[in-house]
Formats: C-alpha cells, structure tokens, sequence
C-alpha cells in the first residue's frame, strides 16, 4: 500500500528499546578476536633480522640493537597504522597484536615507545 | 527590474554540504541550473607516486586507504593486477574469502549511502536507522578480518586470515537479520509516498546518456545498462557464483534506490553461497618480494561501480607505476549531465545519489596524443578551456551566458 508515513511503526517501537549506542568510555565493547591493536615485542624471540622494518608501510617500527644478540622494538604509535605486516613478517614470532586501543596521549613524544619495557605494556593483555 | 537572475553560485571546495573538498560551481537562470563545472583535484594525495616508492607488499596497505568505505575493492584490485603479473595462482579459498569480504563491504556501503540519500532529502529518520543497521555488518567485518574499516585481509597471493566454522555461523545469523531489515528498507523505499516523490524524475539518466557517459555501477543500472564487471568479466570467485545483475527502468536517483536495495538482497544471497561452498586449501600462496617485469589491468566492481587499477613492474620490489580509475570519475561526467535544467534544489541529491567519493577520484589527468606520441600532463585549466571548446565545435556553449553575466556585473 502506497502511504505516507510509512516508517511511524517502526520508530514508535523503537521507543521503548534501549539505546542503540554506548555510553562509551563508561561501557567498553570488546574487541573482536583478529582485532589489530598495540603490538607487544618478544625481546627472547627477535633474532634482529629486521624484515619488519622493511615491510612497514609507514616506517613505524625500528628495531635497535641493545647488546649482543639483544634487540629492542620502538614504535611510533602516532604512525603506526596498525595493518600488523610486521607480525606476519616475522619469521620467528617476536612481534602480536593485542587488542589495547587506549594509545591517546596529549604529548606526542609518548607516542614513541620501546616495547621492551614491561612499563609501556601495562595495559596489555597477555598473549594467549 | 529583471525577471530572470543569472548568477553563478560556487557550492565548496569547503562547504558544509560537502563531507569532502570538491568543488561545484553552479550556473543558474532564476532557480534553474544551466550549467555545472565540477572542479576535481582538492583531495589529490600524491598516492600512485607514493607507490612506486614502495614496495609491493608496503602498496598493499597504501591502495588500501585510497577509500576508507571500498578499501577491499581499491586493495582487492591492486593485488589482482600484481598476482596476474607474478603468475600466482591464489588458492580458491583465498579468492572465496575476498568475494565475501566485496559483498560485506557492498553491503555496508548501500546501507551507508541509504542513509545518506535519506539524509540529503531531509529524510533523518531513515539515515538513522539504516545506519543502525549498517552496525551489524560492520560488526561482522570487524569479526572476519579484525578491523570495521581498513580491513587488511588482501595479501599478495591470497588473503591473511581465514574464517571458522563458528564466524560462518555468526555471518549466517547477521544475514539473516540484515535480510529482514533490506526487506523492510524495500517496502520503505517503495511504498512511502513522499520518498517516491521526491526523488522520482529528479536527475534523469536517460539510457542513451547513460551509454553515451560511460556511467558505472548503481548509476548505470539504474538506466536499464547491464553493466556490471562481476558478471561481465568475473574475478575472485563471481565466476562459479549465481547472482542476479540487478537493473532498473526508472533512470532516475529513485530507480538508483531501488537498484542498491535490490542488490543487498543479491549481497545476502551471494555470500550464503560463499559460505556454503567454501573450499577447503590454504589461503596463501608465497608470493615473491620481486615481481618480474610486466604490466596488467585489473578491474574490480566496486560498490560505485567499476573500479580499474593498472600496475606496471620492472623486475624490483616497488612497481614503476600505478595508476588508479575510481568509479567516481566515471560517472562525474553524468552528473553534470543529470543536473542540467533542474533546480537547484535537487543539487544534492544528484550529487549524493551517484555516491561520490572524491578522496578516490582526485588523480593527475595526463594526456597522451597517439599521433605523435608525447605525452604531456595537462592542468585544470587547460582541460577546462579545451571542454568548451570541444563543446562550443559542437554546439554547446556558454559563451552567450558568460557574456550576459559579464554585462549584468558590469551594470552594477
Ligand atoms: S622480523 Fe621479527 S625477528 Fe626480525 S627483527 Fe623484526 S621482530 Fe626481530
Ligand atoms: S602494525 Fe603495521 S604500521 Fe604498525 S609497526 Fe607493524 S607494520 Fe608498521
């Protein structure tokens, strides 16, 4: 039937449902299960080939080297796109994604961190 | 006192009716549009030069980002060309999964732009609650490869992530729900008075016109043209896929309504299909950091319509050129022919209704003259000054007009 008015029904219904939006950041939703969010760094791992860095789109992660056989991953966290190419480039597993997306700081040199120290990883979940 | 006003109104580059810098200058007569010039370029990032600097697999992500709503069609189609020139051959699982990646991210587009059609026409009510919708797909995007936009899922030679029984079902389920909200949309769409008259007859494609404009997907279907790359040069898995190329005879923004709710229905069946039929095997074939010497195109039907990257490799890691035809440009030319004799007031939804992406669209336009073979790349006013004159040749001009504006400013 051809009528004017066509979508009340549904909008009178929709009064009585609860919001279809989150009162974000006092409800948080979870992060699916692929979710690509701050990277965590397995220091044991890193044989220091530096095939991240190569394949890094936007040149966020560099990999120093700390001592003998000792590597430490720094990540841009403002230019990190979070595509996570270096994970699946690792050969040896030392780079996982976590589902921490919190990363907001108001001084953009905090977006520049070692992922060695345990202090920058606070709120990341551990690898499962 | 004159009774007709001609004037001249410039909508953007900035323009708070405009969610990208574009801009539209509008010739009118009274309330009348007589002419339009569509000024490209505002969103020209400097991508296609940017990827001969890196390397195939950096280009991946790049290309990605060209679109934030197709991003698979943009990455899909550039991993297409660079596999055809490697001679990979994907797994069918992998090409499976991009299919039902398209069909996701279709599906999330027409729900987006149903919103924004409903939106433009004053409509709020249904920008809502399709956009509510839309949260479901979104949310199975965000399942399947981890993020709502961007996805990430292309690789060269396959695809990065695979799917399990227990995220078949979940899609399963949210087709389901989607279906019955389409349906409704449908009856929507097709039963609300003042929808059908707002948009019946308000920027008429005719099918002529659209052959004759070369107009792509939704834009082009909606004029009765069959044009559809998934059917007419099937890539991915479309080929062993029964579907439905959804056409309509309206040729106006209402028949283009229809033909994108028509085609989330397609989407629903299309991935039930995938899902059903997904082949077993990996997902990736290794693909080699050098990609041998070679050139390829590769066209992808977009949710806008179709879609054409061109990769060139010599031998290295990085290509030597790419170059990308977004669906936009395609059909930017249909636009200024739909706006032509209308009012000024249907401006946006003629607009809105082709479902512009300008971020895709804005590229150098480089001219290539085969008859003595220089190229030369040519600015904005060049190929402005040379399409009135081609048109002027042939008996569109607006010099007339130009002419009496100058006079009436000059009566000021
Ligand atoms: S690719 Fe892996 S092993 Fe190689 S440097 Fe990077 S983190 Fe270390
Ligand atoms: S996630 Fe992507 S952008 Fe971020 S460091 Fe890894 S490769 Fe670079």
């Amino acid at each position: 039937m051809i009528r004017p008015g066509k979508m009340i029904a549904e909008v009178l219904a929709s009064i009585f449902k609860k919001p279809a939006t989150n009162l974000y950041p006092a409800e948080k939703l979870d992060m699916p299960k692929k979710f690509r969010g701050k990277l965590i760094f397995h220091p044991d791992r890193c044989i220091g080939c530096k095939l991240c860095m190569k394949d890094c789109p936007s040149g966020a992660i560099t990999i120093n080297k700390i001592g003998d056989k000792q590597f430490e991953a720094v990540v841009d966290l403002g230019r990190c796109i979070y595509c996570a190419q270096c994970v699946y480039s690792c050969l040896k597993k030392a780079l996982e994604t976590t589902d921490n997306v919190e990363l907001a700081q108001l001084d953009s040199n905090k977006l520049k961190v070692s992922l060695n120290e345990n202090s920058n990883n606070s709120v990341d979940k551990p690898a499962e | 006192m004159h009774d007709s006003h001609d004037f001249k109104i410039p909508v953007g580059p900035q323009h708070p009716a405009l969610k990208e810098p574009e801009s539209f200058s509008l010739a009118l007569k009274g309330e009348k549009i007589m002419g339009v010039d569509i000024r490209l370029g505002y969103n020209h990032r400097g991508i296609e030069k940017a990827c001969e600097e890196r390397s195939y697999i950096q280009d991946v992500y790049l290309i990605e980002r060209i679109c934030g709503i197709c991003s698979h069609a943009h990455s899909t189609c550039f991993v297409q060309a660079v596999e055809e020139i490697a001679g990979l051959a994907v797994p069918r699982r992998a090409l499976y999964i991009r299919t039902l990646v398209a069909e996701l991210e279709r599906i999330h587009s027409h729900l987006l732009w149903l919103g924004v059609a409903g939106h433009e026409i004053g409509f709020d009510t249904l920008l809502m609650y399709a956009w509510r919708d839309r949260e479901i797909v979104m949310d199975i995007l965000a399942l399947l490869t981890g993020n709502r936009v961007n996805y990430g899922i292309n690789t060269i030679g396959g695809v990065r992530r695979d799917i399990d029984a227990d995220e078949i079902q979940q899609i399963l389920k949210a087709m389901d729900t989607l279906e019955e909200r389409t349906k409704y949309y449908i009856e929507v769409v097709t039963e609300e008075t003042t929808i059908i008259e707002r948009l019946a007859g308000v920027g008429v494609l005719s099918h002529d016109d659209a052959l004759r404009l070369d107009a792509v997907g939704p834009t082009a279907r909606a004029s009765e043209v069959k044009r559809d790359v998934r059917s007419d040069d099937p890539y991915a898995a479309y080929g062993e896929i029964p579907f439905n190329v959804i056409t309509d005879n309206h040729n106006d923004v209402y028949g283009r309504t229809v033909v994108r709710v028509k085609e989330l229905m397609e989407a629903y069946q299309i991935i039930r299909f995938a899902l059903k039929n997904l082949p077993e095997g990996p997902i990736e074939v290794k693909a080699p950091r050098k990609i041998p010497a070679g050139e390829a195109v590769s066209r992808y039907e977009a949710p806008r319509g179709e879609n054409v990257h061109y990769v060139k490799a010599n031998g290295t890691e990085n290509p030597e050129r790419v170059k990308v035809r977004a669906p936009t440009l395609a059909n930017v030319q249909a636009v200024k022919h739909m706006l032509k004799d209308r009012f000024l007031a249907d401006m946006s939804i003629v607009v809105a209704a082709i479902d512009p992406c300008f971020s895709c669209t804005d590229r150098l336009i480089s001219i290539k003259n085969l008859d003595n073979a220089d190229t030369k790349i040519i600015n904005w006013e060049e190929i402005h000054s040379y399409g009135i004159k081609w048109y002027a040749e042939r008996g569109v001009d607006f010099s007339d007009l130009n002419k009496r504006f100058a006079e009436r400013m000059g009566n000021r």
